[in-house]
């Protein structure tokens, strides 16, 4: 049906998107790349060289670093953890029929809409703060000493907050999921005698199993990107307990002025991205084929 | 007797479910009701501050204080104009590719997709410095273009799901009729097209709205969205709770209310059509 000339007219109708995105992809990356080569400090400017991976060896043997991936590493596992795990349970409980289930729902995901920075100054003063919040007023009520959450558990507290933010989004993904699982396979699993378990680990679960992985996939994309939470919450300490390898290569870059050293970073960053892209494509371009 | 269990059992899980829904849901709650309570009362004991008097003046102060709503146009600025840039560039590309699909077509919709997995931190120098050296640091236009193309993937993406949807033999048979182009683009695709178009805007203000790494980074004062503005809270600013809250209600009011119709489009939008 597609004739030469509606071809031609679609090359033209796609090409303004393609070239934006392979502008706003080549180009910067391409200038990190360079840079990650280069020995480049906005403070001495006229001093730039050219270095080879003298940045690289640099950043990587940076104490902070190791840190920074293993903090990255707890963020992202700890994040997970608690959004898939209690996502999947609240998704079951939402799917269970009850009074008022449209606003519960809307209760439950409300969390997702509010933006970074509110989220983790909310929990930073109105419920973390040692003094006046209100998990020290609660603490104090019960005659306990009140904890000092960020600075004694700053990752701990960040892992929580951002939680918070991301249960909502599992949660809608795992019922929409959860909800198009045809409920005569339920009935008659139940008919054959399966109980309420062995329903949910034969039938639910394998239905599930996509909605999970996209699940996982998408907030680890989105997780390694974690910033405003930090930013106004610890500002990646006490010392370097909080920094995370994006919270790192800001520090280089913007902070100390080390364009090289943080351009290196961003260049390591989108390894370990990509390392979890290609997994996550993978799922997206069966779906496509159909 | 199956039925009394069974609305025995309703009725427990109206309970857990909704304890754990207004759980969820409290910091949000709670930052509200502070927003409405003086300074002193904000900061008392929880069931001290529920029964203080409801008062205005947490927002009239964040107003005169900061040019409040100075920062709140920018947020309305800079997550319009990034979706309908986003569109106009978007809706041709995605059009093309659900109605005259090529060889190509799903290779090219994979690698929009992998541009949206790099991670800002490692375009961060570059595009600081060219935002430097074009003048566009703290400018609404520059933000403007970033969030465009951070989100013109997702919105190819989900107007071409949209799209693909719509049968192609109604085009075939509007073409028998007799209609022209026009016509066809005018009455025929444009009514099915538009639901799918309303639902992307939607999504993507709400992206550009919450976005905190751009917005953070390129911005100082004059172009500082409503992000950015809440973070100048973190320090020691924060310690105003009520002044935080009322400028943190105003800021999520809006998104909230949109977010809650658009809860079943934010799904396919964000799973890249992988779940519907």
């Amino acid at each position: 049906m597609s004739t030469q000339a509606s071809r031609t007219a679609a090359r033209l109708m796609i090409s303004p998107a393609v070239l934006l995105l392979l502008g706003w992809m080549i180009i910067p990356l391409g200038m990190t790349l360079w840079f990650s080569l280069q020995r480049y400090n906005l403070l001495m400017p006229g001093m730039e060289s050219f270095t080879g991976f003298d940045n690289y060896t640099y950043f990587l043997t940076d104490p902070a670093f190791g840190a920074a991936i293993f903090n990255t590493l707890a963020l992202v596992l700890g994040v997970l953890t608690i959004t898939t795990v209690g996502g999947l349970l609240l998704a079951l409980l939402l799917d269970q029929p009850f009074w008022g289930q449209g606003v519960v729902r809307v209760l439950v995901i409300a969390p997702f809409f509010v933006m970074p920075t509110v989220s983790a100054l909310v929990w930073k003063n109105m419920f973390m703060n040692p003094v006046n919040g209100v998990f020290a007023h609660l603490a104090k009520s019960v005659g306990l000493q009140p904890y000092d959450f960020l600075s004694q558990s700053p990752l701990a507290s960040i892992v929580l907050i951002v939680s918070w933010q991301w249960l909502p989004f599992a949660t809608l993904i795992l019922l929409t999921a959860l909800q198009s699982l045809d409920s005569e396979q339920l009935e008659a699993a139940e008919m054959d005698g399966a109980g309420p378990i062995s329903r949910f680990v034969h039938v639910m679960l394998p239905h599930l199993a996509r909605a999970i992985t996209v699940v996982v996939l998408i907030q680890t994309i989105f997780l390694l990107s974690t910033f405003a939470e930090i930013l106004v919450t610890t500002n990646g300490g006490p010392g370097t307990a909080s920094t995370t390898l994006t919270y790192l290569v800001y520090i280089q870059s913007l902070l100390q002025y080390d364009v090289g050293t943080g351009a290196a970073g961003g260049i390591i960053a989108v390894i370990l991205a990509n390392i979890v892209a290609i997994f996550l494509m993978r799922m997206i371009g069966k779906n496509l084929e159909a | 007797m199956a039925r009394a269990v069974s609305s025995r059992r309703k009725a427990l899980v109206t309970v857990i479910a909704w304890t754990i829904g207004l759980a969820i849901f409290f910091p949000i709650l709670w930052t509200a009701i502070l927003s409405f309570k003086s300074e002193g009362n904000a900061i008392a004991s929880p069931l001290t501050v529920l029964t203080t008097p409801f008062t205005l003046e947490s927002y009239e102060t964040v107003q005169e204080r900061s040019n409040y709503f100075g920062h709140f146009w920018n947020s309305v600025v800079i997550s319009l104009g990034s979706t309908l840039l986003a569109l106009v560039i978007a809706i041709p590309a995605a059009w093309a590719m659900a109605f005259v699909p090529g060889r190509r077509t799903k290779d090219l919709l994979m690698w929009m997709l992998s541009t949206k997995m790099m991670p800002a931190v490692g375009v961060l120098v570059p595009i600081y410095l060219i935002f430097r050296d074009l003048g566009l640091l703290d400018t609404r236009t520059g933000l403007v273009v970033v969030l465009m193309l951070m989100n013109l993937p997702i919105v190819v993406w989900m107007l071409y799901t949209y799209f693909r949807e719509i049968p192609g033999e109604i085009l075939e048979a509007a073409r028998m009729d007799g209609a022209t182009l026009k016509d066809e683009l005018i009455h025929v695709l444009t009514p099915m097209a538009v639901p799918g178009i309303a639902s992307t805007l939607l999504l993507n203000i709400i992206l550009a709205w919450n976005e905190a790494f751009w917005t953070l980074n390129l911005t100082a004062a004059k172009a500082a969205p409503l992000t950015a503005f809440i973070a100048s809270y973190s320090s020691p600013e924060g310690l105003f709770y009520a002044k935080l809250s009322a400028a943190s209600t105003l800021a999520i009011a809006p998104i909230l209310i949109l977010g809650w119709f658009s809860q079943k489009q934010l799904v396919r939008g964000l799973t890249f059509g992988a779940v519907k």
